[in-house]
């Protein structure tokens, strides 16, 4: 054999396994570093194998920490309905914060009314950090989605703006994590750091979690746009010279109405929907924002801003 | 099972080599071969080469990462890239070759279970090339493979292939590294990354993706002793269920070893002992526990546990010490000095640290050892250290997670330092 210690005793815990015991790990890292944490709550897939860690890593206790959702008044209600039902069942509490209300005082300025109100979050995310005193964030960010994240820590800086400076990140060894940050200062913890958008739909399956309808494929009226499938809402109406067509859609990600669109797909199963991630040829992102197809670098330019 | 993947676990890997030895080509065929690189990926791609004005789609253009190392066309960082091979997940820590980013090869070095060292057939083995193996070594990573590349611009000479294995067997016995395999391949035409090509017929060992898929996770950790830095206590008082009024449950991950229910532990540092009631993830009841696992523990004995204290097995504990004796990796701009108190985390437990004395500082590309009077960025060096709370620790050696520990500046509250227990 080429390992001489290949056929050691240790049982190999899978890879779920293991994903999901770092997670914990890292839950509980900020529990046990942070005074007073918040896990982001989108309703997002992403988001929602994050409470089910925090199930994993708290029962029979409380989460030490509330949810946040930063609300860009752009969500299918699909979302909405189940992001309310899911912190109920759960008994935890649920922030919500609303770019609206940041536009009604002023700190988010649109260029236009319809525009993606995704980048707007930035402002009203540190508008709540502020609010609550929040000395650290949870977030569902993987390392996977993007180029730019590849080299994220899974304990993130941000300075008093809530910036985010590739030069100046801690250096991230073993599973010591540093999460300390002195007063108005964050930090942002990923415990999926190094999950797939293949991990999460087997760890959803494994775990029989609950995700919004939209996920799984269903007939919706849409326009091509761009070589992109732009679905058709009160925010997005069709352009007179488009034909709308009803597809078979499903979304990959959830998020602003605007800059979030759906793959094509039959899948309206987990199990079809792995089977259709382990062999699909269009990363998430790519397929599914549209805000990030301008530049390769808008994700990074964005996380210096202060996005998640 | 409702899918059809069968589940091997999981590897974390780490690649090194000098500029221009392939690196990042090598990566890019492990993530391309494997079907990992998508699409539209691949499409932004085309694009930033011909900007570039490359012709073919460059692999290696895939492993950049941010827009400042774009303009300066060099990696700066670790990077974390993923595959699956469906039957295995890998974790690729890639860490750039420049001497002065040490520092990074360290960070890259402290998870992984693999390194992948690599040589340019042309080159053979060069100062950059002992000074990856060296690291390596010193961050315990368990399996060092040396990949032979450039195979192809050499005519896949078996002579020139042997002569390097021989060169780089000499300085590894002096180092003391012990598993060491090698592979020749050309990353760029993929001779042994995942097909066996026809020109390497002469070598009879796996392809590096069979060696992947099929090399250890963390024995170590599994053989070592029991260990369990207590990072969170569940107290559920306030719930409505009466049973829980009593529950205390200790939170943590199974840093090594393993455990099960009836076991006898100690906790430290106040040495009182207990008895394993129940063992708990997430809410589910277990037998027993092992190395990797984040756990609840349940005692039967009410005894005072927090947050920075560890549960060992009463017959094998660790060393309780106010005085540390280290290797440590220098990873700040501002120098290592007598005068400042740090901050040392070990595990979960934090305390204050002076440091007493630099023994010798490792020139890293002589690998000689010299004296120092202080430490600069990049920096390995063994040290004592004066700590003003016991820490309960293991030889790095011995085992990577009591045995590592982090230093951290309070002013900045940045971590400055790597270390390695050495007693
Ligand atoms: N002929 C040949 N060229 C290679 C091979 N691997 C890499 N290269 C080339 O060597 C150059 C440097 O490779 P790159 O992957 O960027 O090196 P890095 O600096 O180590 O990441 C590029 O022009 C590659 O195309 C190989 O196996 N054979």
């Amino acid at each position: 054999m080429f390992f001489s210690s290949l056929h050691a005793q240790q049982r190999l815990l899978s890879h779920l396994d293991w994903l999901e015991a770092e997670a914990i790990h890292i839950l509980r890292e900020v529990a046990g570093q942070c005074g007073n944490p918040a896990l982001l709550f989108s309703g997002g897939k992403d988001s929602i194998c994050l409470l089910r860690l925090a199930e994993k890593a708290f029962r029979p206790g409380r989460f030490p920490f509330p949810l946040l959702h930063i609300d860009t008044g752009h969500n299918y209600p699909e979302v909405i309905g189940f992001r309310d039902r899911t912190a109920a069942e759960l008994g935890e509490r649920l922030l919500v914060r609303s770019v609206e209300d940041s536009m009604r005082r002023g700190t988010v300025v649109l260029k236009h009314a319809d525009e993606s109100r995704n980048k707007h979050q930035s402002v009203t995310l540190l508008e709540a950090i502020e609010e609550f005193g929040f000395d650290c964030c949870i977030g569902g960010a993987r390392r996977d989605e993007e180029k730019a994240r590849a080299k994220e820590r899974i304990m993130s800086f941000r300075d008093e703006f809530g910036q985010w400076d590739p030069k100046n990140q801690r250096p991230e060894l073993w599973d010591l994590y540093n999460a300390r940050s002195h007063k108005g200062e964050n930090i942002r913890a990923f415990p999926i750091s190094n999950w797939t958008e293949l991990d999460v739909w087997q760890y959803i399956e494994r775990e029989k979690l609950e995700l919004p309808s939209i996920y799984f494929a269903h007939q919706r009226p849409v326009v091509k746009r761009n070589g992109a499938i732009t679905p058709i809402t009160h925010l997005t109406p069709a352009k007179p010279d488009e034909e709308v067509i009803n597809l078979q859609v499903r979304f990959r990600t959830v998020g602003d109405i605007t800059c979030t669109a759906p793959v094509e797909s039959d899948a309206d199963t987990i199990e079809k929907i792995i089977a259709e991630t382990a062999t699909t040829t269009v990363t998430e992102r790519g397929a599914t924002r549209l805000d990030d197809q301008a530049s390769e670098a808008a994700m990074e330019q964005r996380k210096k801003e202060g996005y998640f | 099972m409702t899918h059809p993947l069968e589940d091997h676990g999981l590897l974390r890997l780490l690649t090194c080599g000098s500029v221009d030895d392939g690196k990042s080509t090598l990566i890019g065929r492990l993530l391309f071969d494997s079907k990992v690189i998508l699409a539209d990926t691949l499409h932004a791609l085309a694009k930033t080469s011909e900007k570039r004005g490359l012709q073919d789609v460059d692999l290696s253009l895939l492993t950049d990462g941010l827009q400042a190392e774009r303009e300066q066309g060099i990696t700066i960082d670790v990077a974390y890239r993923y595959f699956s091979t469906g039957t295995r997940k890998f974790i690729i820590a890639d860490a750039p070759g420049h001497e002065q980013y040490t520092r990074n090869m360290v960070t890259a070095a402290s998870t992984a279970n693999l390194a992948i060292i690599l040589v340019d057939a042309r080159k053979g083995v060069l100062t950059q090339t002992r000074r990856h193996s060296y690291l390596a070594h010193l961050l315990g990573v368990p399996h060092l493979l040396v990949a032979v590349n450039k195979m192809d611009l050499v005519d896949y000479s078996q002579q020139r292939f042997e002569a390097i294995k021989q060169d780089y067997l000499a300085f590894a016995e002096q180092l003391g590294i012990r598993d060491v395999n090698f592979l020749p391949l050309s990353a760029l035409k993929g001779d042994m990354v995942v097909e066996r090509g026809d020109k390497l017929g002469w070598h009879q060992g796996p392809t590096l993706m069979e060696i992947l898929e099929t090399a250890p996770g963390a024995q170590r950790r599994h053989a070592a002793p029991f260990r369990f830095p207590v990072q969170y206590v569940c107290r559920p008082q306030d719930s409505a269920n009466p049973q829980l009024h009593d529950y205390r449950g200790f939170m943590g991950r199974v840093e090594s070893g393993h455990l099960k229910v009836g076991d006898r532990i100690t906790a430290l540092p106040s040495g009182l002992s207990s008895t394993v009631k129940a063992i708990e993830l997430g809410g589910a009841p277990l037998q027993e526990a092992e190395a990797e696992q984040s756990i609840t523990l349940l005692l039967a004995d009410e005894i005072d546990i927090s947050r920075g204290d560890m549960l060992v097995k009463s017959d094998e504990p660790p060393l309780q010490t106010k005085q540390l004796e280290a290797t440590v990796c220098w990873l700040a701009e501002t120098p290592l000095e007598r005068t400042r108190t740090y901050l040392i985390r070990h595990t979960t437990r934090d305390t204050k640290a002076k440091l007493t004395g630099i023994a010798w500082r490792m020139d890293v590309n002589t690998l000689e050892r010299q004296e120092a009077a202080q430490l600069a960025m990049n920096d390995i060096a063994r040290v004592s250290f004066k700590l003003a709370q016991p820490l309960f620790i293991d030889p790095y050696e011995k085992n990577r997670s009591t045995g590592a520990f982090i230093v951290i500046d309070e002013s900045t509250n940045n971590t400055v330092g790597a270390g390695m227990v050495t007693l």
